[in-house]
């Protein structure tokens, strides 16, 4: 596998860093300012959610220099932890008990270890193909006939979103891109830091001038002018980040276009499933922010669109009409 | 040995069923309890303890069923770690062996409280489907006639029954809820009846809390 912490590394690193330093400069000096109590809790949770970042950032580097089987280790236990969310907030029966206990500890162990060993073929038909015939296989050998479809599909989608869409994230790891030998994790980087970047700028830019509704129903913070602000900036910052990664700048600003795109459509997927089982957030495992789930949706959309893309420019066999 | 493997079975317990706690006009305090709660897994004592903050775990002893608790392994992890006081439960066919087990059952829970511990009990008796909270067996009541100074905190305990349910071995890390409710309020010539009324209505009250 591809890995090496470089200068490139530490640059960004020291930015993502430097960024959080502004921010929490700014958190403390508007919490010295505000008076209102109304404004306090605002602030009150845009701190919390600072001091989260400082945590995520922290876990999120420590695997980063232990190598690829701690990313690989760090995002199997956040794929568990967002299936864990995911079954607790849907309704589960008894005679579901063992196909969730398979799905928690076989087949999501499974799923990263294919990756780690690098069995493309495999890893990517796992969970799509043989996950799905096993739980309703499962399920029907419980010989439990109510709800069967429905319960089949819930399993099958939890499995699928918080497993396999979330592999592809260190999945990148796994690439082999002709003259990006070792840096693979700068890939990584750069998709979380756009998918981040632009769910934060979404909720800062929502804050300051949010006013249009985009789907009341499903997410009230969502606005036009949130998801215009929030997408242009993160495109924006993720070109400016082009030279980490293996693209042209052009190819990083589509790049970054189509993360910030599936991100938002992630969110807005998830907050529908948040609102059907009448619940604000998945969890609150971080403070501020809710839960894992609520955390990782955006990256749960757009880590397979990026991976497929990016391995489809660098890696794959084009057609003639490609060149 | 006995705090070091408790502590680390709380642990677990407490990363397999990843329980959020709430305390509901009422505190953690070292005084002397019975909390009481709805019973739907063998893991309900388990993960009720290990929410407790560390000073009252040392201090607060489970009530489980000796038929289930009392063999190899499952007997050191309740009775050395947990300090468990191991009662017999049902199956007795004649009244007169039920009153003398009910009546050492008490003298047990009695002397197990003594002058400084808190008990949890689950006074269902048995294990219920997790929908519904099933009627209380009358030794709660007994119980409280004795010690009426001892507080009654009701306990609600949601999703256990999923991470563990009633017949499966293999648990499933579903997340759970423990709400701690008021410690009830009680006539000190409360009857039968209208205790354990009181006390089933307090641990279904949390429910929705």
């Amino acid at each position: 596998m591809n890995f090496k912490i470089d200068h490139q590394m530490f640059l960004i690193l020291s930015g993502v860093i430097g960024g959080l330093v502004v921010a929490s400069l700014v958190g403390f000096a508007l919490s010295r300012r505000v008076k209102s109590e109304e404004r306090k809790a605002a602030i009150d949770n845009l701190n919390a959610r600072i001091r989260a970042w400082w945590v995520m950032i922290g876990i999120f580097s420590i695997s980063f220099i232990i190598g690829p089987a701690g990313s690989m280790l760090l995002f199997g236990f956040i794929s568990l932890l967002a299936l864990r969310e995911y079954v607790s907030l849907i309704s589960t029966t008894r005679a579901d008990h063992r196909t969730l206990f398979w799905s928690f500890f076989v087949f999501t162990p499974l799923q990263y270890w294919f990756w780690y060993e690098g069995w493309y073929g495999l890893a990517i038909i796992f969970i799509p193909v043989y996950a799905f015939l096993f739980v309703p296989i499962r399920l029907a050998l419980a010989g439990e006939t109510t709800g069967f479809l429905d319960r089949a599909a819930r399993i099958q989608w939890g499995l699928m979103v918080c497993v396999y869409c979330i592999s592809y994230a260190p999945a990148l790891l796994t690439l082999e891109i002709p003259n990006y030998h070792r840096q693979n994790a700068k890939l990584l980087l750069f998709l979380v830091i756009v998918v981040q970047l632009s769910d934060v700028f979404q909720y800062i830019w929502g804050k300051l001038m949010g006013k249009r509704k985009i789907a009341p129903a499903i997410s009230p913070h969502k606005t036009w002018e949130g998801f215009v602000g929030g997408i242009v900036t993160a495109v924006a910052l993720g070109t400016s980040l082009w030279w980490m990664t293996p693209f042209s700048p052009l190819q990083a600003l589509l790049m970054s276009l189509a993360i910030a795109l599936m991100g938002f459509a992630g969110g807005l997927t998830m907050s529908a499933i948040k609102r059907d089982r009448g619940v604000k957030d998945f969890g609150s495992t971080i403070e501020g922010h809710g839960g894992i789930l609520d955390r990782m949706d955006s990256i749960c959309f757009s880590a397979p669109l990026f991976f497929h893309l990016t391995r489809w420019i660098f890696v794959s066999p084009h057609p003639s009409w490609f060149h | 040995m006995s705090a070091l493997s408790a502590s680390i079975i709380a642990a677990c317990a407490r990363a397999l069923a990843g329980p959020s706690v709430r305390w509901v006009n009422v505190r953690p305090a070292t005084r002397q309890r019975v909390y009481f709660a709805n019973h739907t897994s063998h893991l309900d004592f388990v993960v009720l303890w290990s929410v407790l903050p560390r000073k009252l775990r040392a201090l607060t002893r489970p009530v489980a069923a000796k038929d289930y608790w009392s063999s190899g392994l499952r007997k050191r992890i309740a009775v050395n770690a947990f300090n468990a006081v191991l009662v017999e439960r049902g199956g007795k066919t004649s009244e007169g062996d039920r009153i003398a087990a009910a009546r050492n059952t008490m003298d047990m829970l009695l002397e197990a409280l003594g002058t400084e511990n808190s008990l949890i009990v689950f006074p269902e008796g048995t294990r219920g489907n997790g929908l519904e909270v099933g009627p209380f067996k009358s030794g709660i009541y007994y119980l409280w006639s004795k010690r009426p100074d001892v507080q009654f905190v009701p306990v609600y305990l949601s999703n256990l029954n999923r991470i563990l349910p009633k017949g499966e071995f293999l648990p499933v890390p579903v997340i759970s809820r423990v709400v701690f409710g008021p410690p009830l309020k009680l006539e000190k010539t409360e009857a039968k009846e209208s205790f354990l009324g009181k006390a089933h209505a307090a641990v279904c009250a949390l429910r929705e809390a």
